[in-house]
């Protein structure tokens, strides 16, 4: 099938572009599944196969590592990203009013995508932007100071 | 917490006392209503300050003038001179030539905010981050020009050991001591690495300094390389950092094109290579060994220790991990010498410390400070006080992995010892000052929920107790616990500590051993009354 070849050759260019870049040795590991993840959205089992290969270490302990890191995903996300702060200086300062009113405009639990794939909702510890908490930052943008309130217009913004 | 124009504070240890302290307080308490100040100006007594040779003194904010010794006699003039006219009083100021080793008063600075001693932000803000001239301007690598030609290893080892200074991750190590373990290992290859996997739930002081000043961080890794005899380096760079990983991998660049990094630096036989490397997003890697494996390219899973790094690092080689703001003190140290270094901070812990404040404040922000100021002070001056006048409940120091402060505890100085002898842990440096409308329960419970989350899971201490922890506060808050289950947090707790293999889960009972401590009564009362008196909780149905 077309649409499958294209696909693939996708990933294989992509994981190519990461190898090429940072080297073939298990300590660029973490580098090149960063770099994939960003140009792909998430890790693909094809593309942990195509590493595993090129870097000579098994899947299982490539998949150890994809999992463990909260920027790396195996799981295909949505088209828009919500990353949520749920540490304690965002959550005195009315961070749980922000997830209340998130959770009345998409109804999404942690971790999970929209039907439609339009959004992902994640929570996450510490953004490091905490003096203008709470913070959520979707994409790559960073809304800071949030209130409640603020919500619908902003989710607004994105098609 | 109301917002006054200028604090009052004096001195209230023994010695204090025993010269007339609270006659002191008294005078200017009568003083103060006499002209009518009261509604401007707060009047507290704080402890022992560190300083002893002009006892009782007083001190007033934001101008952080320095009085003593005063008697009861002097405060007429002191209050009409300070308070009413606003000058300084100068005829009542303490003498300022025995700094060294004792609190350095603030300089005053004309103008509307408060003092701060910028030693490792003293360039964050002024120079252009992006260009190394700026940095060479304002004596960037002097100090590695001038220990690379003038020092020995030994000998730039043990000026940071004179200097006493600690480390400002969390621990508080010495770090002279530490690089001497380094040093002392007989191995043709070392490492030292830079700790910026700055992941501390509010703290972001880490990141000030490497987008603000990324060379001075390259100069002080270059430094400890040469004392411990390393000819290779990482910084570890949290992967949502991307500014400040962009910002370190320029000043590389431009650094090896100065020769400041590479072969032959200063034209002497010291060769030295340096590395960034992104994390993925896992606060556990901050521990010294997980963050190791991390740059491995495994899960950043900690090890078991001992070995320590110091003998066997990365790939297994003697390895030298620092903490952004522990090195950006060093190039400081070595230009001005460990005596100007101590000079500011308390005797057992030298120089400053920079705090971000957070919370129920009016200001938020960072600040850099001598070590041993008080939550009072910070609260009153640098965020000028709680936000809608609220009271000032508790403050929670150093992340996740700090101790909740009571009100009660907001005199004590903050530094290492101050803090470890009160029972509490200064961490990282976060202040989230939380007013009385924060429950202590829903506190604790959020911090479990990010224990729980960010446990790495490969020992089960951990794994299992952050687990159940939270499920018992989230019992408690939901009404459903009994006094036993207080009785049963406490033992996890303890078992927390003694148990687990690395400080996360080490210092994952620390919130719950001090809500039991400091807020026991307001705990039970979502037991034993079925309400939450801060108005948090839901105690009739589960929540979250």
């Amino acid at each position: 099938m077309p649409v499958e070849t294209t696909k693939s050759n996708k990933v294989q260019d992509v994981v190519n572009a990461a190898i090429d870049r940072h080297g073939a040795t298990r300590d660029e590991l973490i580098p090149i599944l960063n770099q994939v993840n960003q140009a792909l959205g998430y890790l693909p089992a094809e593309a942990l196969n195509e590493i595993s290969q090129r870097l000579k270490e098994p899947r299982s302990s490539l998949l150890g590592v994809a999992s463990f890191y909260h920027m790396l995903s195996t799981k295909p996300r949505g088209r828009h990203v919500i990353q949520f702060c749920e540490s304690a200086p965002c959550h005195v300062v009315g961070g749980r009013e922000v997830w209340e009113a998130l959770q009345e405009e998409l109804t999404l639990a942690p971790d999970e995508t929209s039907p439609d794939g339009k959004w992902t909702l994640i929570t996450t510890s510490c953004l490091g932007i905490c003096g203008v908490g709470p913070v959520i930052i979707i994409d790559e943008d960073v809304y800071g100071n949030l209130t409640a309130d603020k919500v619908p217009d902003i989710l607004a913004r994105y098609s | 917490m109301k917002t006054f124009r200028s604090m009052v504070l004096v001195s209230s240890d023994p010695i204090s006392m025993k010269r007339g302290a609270q006659d002191v307080f008294d005078r200017l308490q009568a003083e103060i209503k006499a002209y009518g100040l009261d509604e401007e100006v707060s009047l507290a007594m704080i402890g022992d300050v560190g300083r002893h040779d002009a006892l009782p003194l007083v001190i007033v904010y934001p101008e952080a003038a320095v009085y003593g010794p005063v008697n009861a006699e002097d405060i007429h003039l002191l209050v009409d001179e300070h308070l009413y006219k606003g000058r300084i009083a100068v005829d009542l100021q303490a003498s300022n030539r025995e700094l060294s080793g004792k609190i350095a008063w603030l300089n005053t600075r004309k103008g509307t905010l408060p003092a701060e001693q910028r030693i490792v932000l003293r360039r964050a803000g002024i120079i252009d981050p992006t260009n190394i001239e700026d940095y060479i301007l304002h004596d960037g690598y002097t100090a590695l020009g001038k220990a690379l030609t003038e020092s020995t290893p030994i000998q730039v080892i043990d000026e940071i050991k004179k200097s006493g200074l600690r480390g400002r991750g969390g621990a508080g190590f010495p770090t002279g001591t530490k690089w001497g373990f380094v040093a002392k290992e007989k191995s043709v290859k070392k490492y030292v690495i830079c700790n910026a996997d700055e992941s501390e739930p509010g703290t972001f002081k880490d990141r000030l300094i490497l987008e603000g000043d990324p060379h001075s961080i390259i100069e002080a890794l270059a430094l400890a390389a040469y004392a411990v005899g390393a000819d290779e380096g990482y910084v570890y760079i949290r992967g949502e950092y991307t500014l400040a990983q962009e910002r370190l991998k320029l000043a590389i660049l431009q650094a090896k094109e100065m020769g400041f990094l590479g072969q032959n630096i200063f034209g002497t036989a010291f060769n030295f290579d340096l590395h960034v490397h992104s994390g993925a997003g896992a606060y556990i890697c901050g521990e010294e060994t997980a963050l190791l494996e991390s740059i491995e390219g495994k899960r950043g899973q900690p090890r078991t220790r001992p070995p320590f790094p110091t003998t066997h690092g990365l790939f297994g080689k003697p390895t030298l991990v620092n903490n952004v703001e522990t090195l950006a003190n060093v190039p400081p140290i070595l230009l001005n010498g460990a005596t100007w270094y101590r000079s500011f901070g308390t005797p057992s812990s030298p120089g400053t410390k920079v705090y971000t404040i957070l919370g129920n404040v009016n200001v938020t922000g960072l600040i850099e400070v001598p070590m041993g100021i008080t939550l009072r002070e910070v609260i009153a001056i640098y965020a000028k006080g709680m936000k809608g006048g609220e009271n000032f409940k508790m403050a929670q120091t150093g992340g996740s992995s700090g101790s909740i402060i009571p009100a009660s505890l907001q005199d004590t100085p903050m530094d290492f010892d101050s803090f470890g002898k009160a029972g509490v842990a200064l961490g990282s440096g976060a202040l989230l000052i939380c007013n009385e409308d924060t429950c202590v329960v829903d506190l604790a419970k959020v911090l479990l929920n990010f224990f729980r989350t960010e446990s790495c899971g490969k020992c089960f201490p951990c794994r299992i107790g952050t687990q159940r922890a939270w499920e018992m506060l989230d019992a408690i808050a939901s009404g459903r616990a009994t006094l036993k289950t207080l009785d049963q947090l406490m033992d996890l707790s303890v078992n927390l500590y003694n148990l687990s293999n690395c400080g996360l889960g080490q210092t994952a009972g620390t919130p719950i051993k001090d809500i039991l401590t400091y807020f026991r009564a307001e705990v039970e009362a979502h037991i034993r009354l079925g309400v939450c008196p801060a108005g948090v909780c839901n105690t009739k149905e589960a929540v979250h």
